[in-house]
């Protein structure tokens, strides 16, 4: 298995995945479902979307365990499948990877717990970690190389997962990113400095932007983290744009080549691992993959 | 710092002012002793309420909709005024004040996320609504349910993913049906609403924060009060 910095050795970048959800809605899973249970249903396909992503120029993938907790899954009464589904996320990617022959690293997606933590929200610290840790360490038996901790808005609920994997693995890479959608800082009021400051002092391997208001917010945050260190690993992981309505669905109309201009002025910001986020699919990341090589090259 | 203050030596006015100032920096406990004092002064729980609460909110709303405060201030300011009134609330009923109005809210069938439309009860709560929350995935016949007992003024619907908010459209439609849309303003928000959906889907707006939901609550209410043009 390569380590980040070996995969970052070899062009500079590292291409990320894309949506998971907002693919599997278009495979089939039906509105309001959670996807997390699809890795016990319908491996197969899960599968399928890696795959799609390792063939458009993925090097690092996450399993499909966004929402894999257990406050989350509890509200689709699913609690008791935590371990399983997350186990079985980690080694269905694992497999994958394996058999591509490439060098990929498998990331342990963990996303928000939903919640909003006290004082300012009635869950307490401990029990976001509890269900965190549940959550990373079956993560951690399945395979993953590293966690992949992402969308967060909170600083004390990222220390809470971040405090759980560290307590699964000493030694497991941890990558953080946050969504700084709100007048450019988290819901929560995170700006990308205060962040920046907290995730490298938690010891963050690489830590970013995720999802949010489209590209040109998440390389605002780029910028703004590149210029206090320019040796720290940024990613850059946004929307394919914001969804529009048509005949009564959100569509996400983000093409392609935006998305390839918006991977290349993330990296000029200085993201070195980028990827894309909700609306996405592998021909937006087919993009990304061929602009990164042309510009970089 | 207005644990240094002595209440009782304030003037009303500076007393409405503190309770402002304290609300919006979320000091529940202060707030209570100033709503606590209000009334021993035999100012009228309704007054205490919107010369107050609901002014001390409205600061609140607009600093949050500016980008000046984020959700955790608001929070605690909110819980600041859910402490206020709980005093005030069987006073506000025993004298028969007039009531801002009703709004029942939910985040739609298929939907969990409640953060937003959380924020949103508890800001219309701080503008002196009585609000129901439905909770989280709510279908057609909980939302039809709610209105038929509650007779709200009001219909909130949250949505956060793209694959729920058509679902919107479905309550609209159950509610031009069963002839209830007429009494009722129709308020949607979420992370991938917009205006243009809300007109496509007939509801009365589109709001993009609890804050706008405040407004927009009022200034619609008003207008449909007769009360603005």
């Amino acid at each position: 298995m390569p380590s980040i910095h070996e995969l970052l050795e070899k062009n500079g970048y590292v291409v990320t995945d894309g949506a998971m959800g907002t693919v599997l809605f278009a495979a089939g899973l039906e509105q309001g479902d959670p996807p997390e249970l699809w890795n016990l249903k319908h491996p197969e396909r899960v599968a399928q979307v890696h795959q799609a992503y390792i063939d458009a120029g993925s090097r690092i993938i996450l399993t499909n365990t966004f929402g894999g907790n257990r406050l989350r899954l509890a509200l689709h009464n699913a609690a008791e499948q935590v371990p399983a589904a997350n186990k079985a996320a980690a080694q269905i990617l694992r497999g994958i990877a394996d058999q591509s022959g490439l060098d990929i690293l498998v990331a342990g997606d963990i996303g928000p717990t939903g919640d909003v933590l006290a004082p300012y929200g009635e869950l307490a610290f401990q029990d976001a970690k509890r269900a965190f840790k549940e959550q990373a360490a079956a993560l951690i038996e399945g395979g993953v190389d590293l966690i992949w901790i992402e969308t967060m808005s909170d600083l004390e609920e990222v220390r809470a997962a971040f405090e759980a994997a560290r307590e699964v693995s000493q030694e497991i890479p941890i990558v953080t990113t946050m969504t700084f959608d709100t007048h450019g800082r988290t819901m929560m009021g995170v700006t990308p400095e205060k962040a920046f400051e907290t995730l490298t002092g938690f010891g963050a391997a690489a830590l970013g932007g995720n999802c949010g208001n489209g590209p040109e917010e998440i390389i605002e945050v780029v910028t703004k983290m590149h210029a206090i260190n320019p040796d720290t690993i940024l990613v850059a992981k946004a929307n394919a744009g914001i969804p529009e309505l048509v005949a009564g669905k959100a569509v996400y109309r983000a093409s392609p080549e935006t998305m390839a201009n918006y991977a290349v002025q993330s990296y000029q910001a200085g993201a070195r691992l980028i990827g894309a986020c909700c609306g996405s699919t592998p021909e937006h990341i087919e993009a990304i993959s061929q602009a990164l090589d042309e510009y970089v090259r | 710092m207005s644990e240094d203050i002595d209440i009782t030596q304030l003037e009303t006015p500076e007393l409405l002012e503190l309770i402002q100032d304290d609300l919006y920096d979320g000091l529940a406990e202060e707030v209570v002793a100033s709503v606590n004092e209000l009334l021993a002064r035999e100012m009228t729980p309704y007054d205490v309420l919107n010369k107050g609460l609901v002014a001390g909110m409205d600061i609140v709303g607009a600093d949050f909709r500016d980008g000046i405060l984020f959700v955790p201030e608001v929070l605690m300011a909110a819980k600041a005024m859910k402490a206020g009134m709980e005093i005030l609330r069987p006073l506000l009923v025993e004298t028969g004040a007039p009531q801002m109005g009703t709004l029942v809210i939910g985040t739609v069938k298929g939907d969990i996320h409640d953060i937003g439309k959380n924020l949103v009860s508890m800001m219309m709560e701080g503008a002196g609504f009585n609000v129901i929350n439905l909770g989280i995935n709510t279908d057609v016949d909980a939302f039809l349910e709610a209105i038929r007992e509650h007779k709200p003024d009001i219909l909130g619907m949250s949505a956060m993913l793209t694959t729920t908010m058509p679902y919107m459209a479905v309550v609209i439609e159950a509610l031009e049906q069963e002839g209830l849309r007429e009494q009722l303003l129709v308020l949607v928000g979420g992370a991938p609403l917009n205006d243009a959906f809300a007109e496509e889907i007939r509801a009365d707006a589109y709001c993009r924060d609890a804050a706008v939901g405040v407004e927009t609550a009022k200034k619609l209410l008003a207008i449909k009060r007769g009360e603005l043009n």
